[in-house]
């Protein structure tokens, strides 16, 4: 399989690259890991005439903790850069959990964190688990800097609220008081699969009692969503099987899934009431982010 | 990039500088010239194969900065300028066979062979990272390359076997 022909450029900076993006619109294209906008080309389902390469831009490939910010995650972070992530290992194990998740170690090694997000990919792994544990994303466009939450990246499948020039730049995972967090990834193989439902969550739990809770669905609608009814009915509770199970009927019918090759709307409906009991167990036994 | 051509035909051509199995080549290239096309039709280097090409086989599989390993399928040879490269033939010294490659041998690890170059380099870089991995980590680690003939398990035990640990049953 080859490719169509296209113009390649690789920027030294993050200002030059936006400008770039913003000179040619729509016929360009951002490449970072290339494993799914490579795919998309030679299978037609993306055309880009130009395509910008970020591979230059060093500055977005780290992962720190900034007292009073938040984890950092650079957007050119691999999946496998947040599996083996000290900081991470540390702060946010459930974030390398799920990274662990997506394809195999090929994939893993290449695509990045950036590119799972603004590819918009209902069922891509990263999402949920940043959406629960409330990250915002850092983006850069022509016009300056600006911060959005990760859930509100989101238009719908492939399409973003970022403008044609903007660069998502981080991931910033702000410091929190939830006391534990987990993302189940359902998929028809152990490995190399996409998730047929995806739920993630975070729970604060003081006492046995439930203070503040969050719950992400990943593959069930156009976008990754919030399972906002399911949130509040957690808030205040204590926990018991009988409130999980509850909260999983409750997130069962806050999803909008489509049926498809890997599963049928109904499926997945009963799978999200599911996992989102068995992700809320993880999430409190673990009893840790 | 600064070194573009325009050729006579108006196609855009790159001058990348790339290290593969130690020695470093400078050729052109076009943008949309893939890594394991550059390997295998600029270089002759065809030990790395060619399979789905879309990231799913891992036949293609090659050791980026000679420790990860990569879908050449997926990237560019322009993305690929200024690093470096393992493939299969690099595996081993010259005439020599790695290690693992002897272990594939002696438990009969493949059939076909076309999985074999992609195996044989994530199976180096599983063992390189990790020299005493789980069936568990050795099976995660070869998830990314398909086999249709073996049903995996002698590959399994030829690495475990390389490892130096038990070979499973």
């Amino acid at each position: 399989m080859y490719l169509p022909d296209f113009e390649y450029y690789a920027p030294d900076s993050i200002a030059e690259a936006c400008k770039l993006l913003s000179q040619f619109g729509p016929r360009a294209k951002v490449l970072a890991g290339g494993t799914d906008l490579i795919a998309k080309m030679k299978n037609e389902v993306l055309k880009p005439e130009i395509l910008i390469s970020i591979k230059k831009l060093d500055q977005m490939k780290k992962i720190e903790y900034v007292p009073g910010k938040g984890v950092v995650i650079g957007a050119r972070s691999t999946h496998n850069d947040l599996v083996n992530s000290k900081v991470l290992n540390e702060k946010y194990l459930s974030i390398s959990e799920a990274a662990h998740q997506m394809a195999a170690n090929q994939v893993r090694n290449a695509g990045t964190v950036g590119g799972n997000i603004s590819n918009a990919v209902p069922s891509a792994d990263l999402p949920p688990i940043f959406i629960a544990l409330n990250a915002a994303v850092k983006v850069t466009g022509v016009k300056g800097e600006r911060s959005l939450a990760l859930e509100d990246v989101f238009a719908g499948p492939g399409k973003t609220n970022l403008t044609q020039d903007e660069i998502i730049t981080e991931v910033i995972i702000p410091d929190q008081k939830m006391t534990g967090s987990n993302y189940i990834k359902f998929g028809l193989r152990g490995a190399g699969a996409l998730a047929v439902v995806g739920v993630a969550v975070a729970v604060q739990v003081e006492n046995n009692v439930i203070k503040d809770a969050r719950v992400a669905l990943g593959a069930v609608a156009a976008t990754p969503v919030r399972a906002k009814k399911t949130e509040e009915f957690l808030k205040g509770k204590k926990v018991s099987d009988e409130v999980l199970a509850e909260a999983g009927v409750i997130a069962s019918g806050e999803c909008k899934p489509i049926s498809d090759v890997r599963a049928s709307a109904e499926y997945r409906t009963d799978m999200v009431r599911v996992f989102t009991k068995r992700a809320l167990r993880a999430a409190i036994d673990k009893g840790h982010v | 990039m600064s070194n573009m051509i325009i050729d006579k035909d108006g196609v855009r051509r790159y001058v990348v500088s790339i290290t593969v199995n130690g020695d470093e080549y400078t050729k052109m290239v076009k943008s949309n010239t893939l890594l394991v096309n550059f390997l295998r039709d600029a270089l002759d280097l065809t030990g790395t194969k060619k399979g789905c090409e879309l990231g799913d086989c891992g036949s293609c599989t090659v050791l980026l900065d000679g420790k990860t390993p990569i879908n050449s399928c997926l990237m560019l040879a322009v993305e690929a300028d200024g690093r470096e490269f393992i493939t299969v033939e690099g595996v081993a010294s010259h005439e020599k066979l790695d290690h693992i490659q002897e272990k594939f041998i002696e438990h009969g690890a493949l059939q076909c062979g076309y999985c074999t170059p992609g195996m044989i380099l994530s199976a180096k870089a599983l063992l390189t990272r990790n020299p005493k991995p789980t069936e568990h980590e050795v099976r995660e680690a070869i998830a990314g390359n398909l086999c249709r003939c073996t049903g995996y398990i002698n590959i399994i035990k030829a690495i475990m076997d390389a490892s130096g640990q038990e070979i499973p049953m």
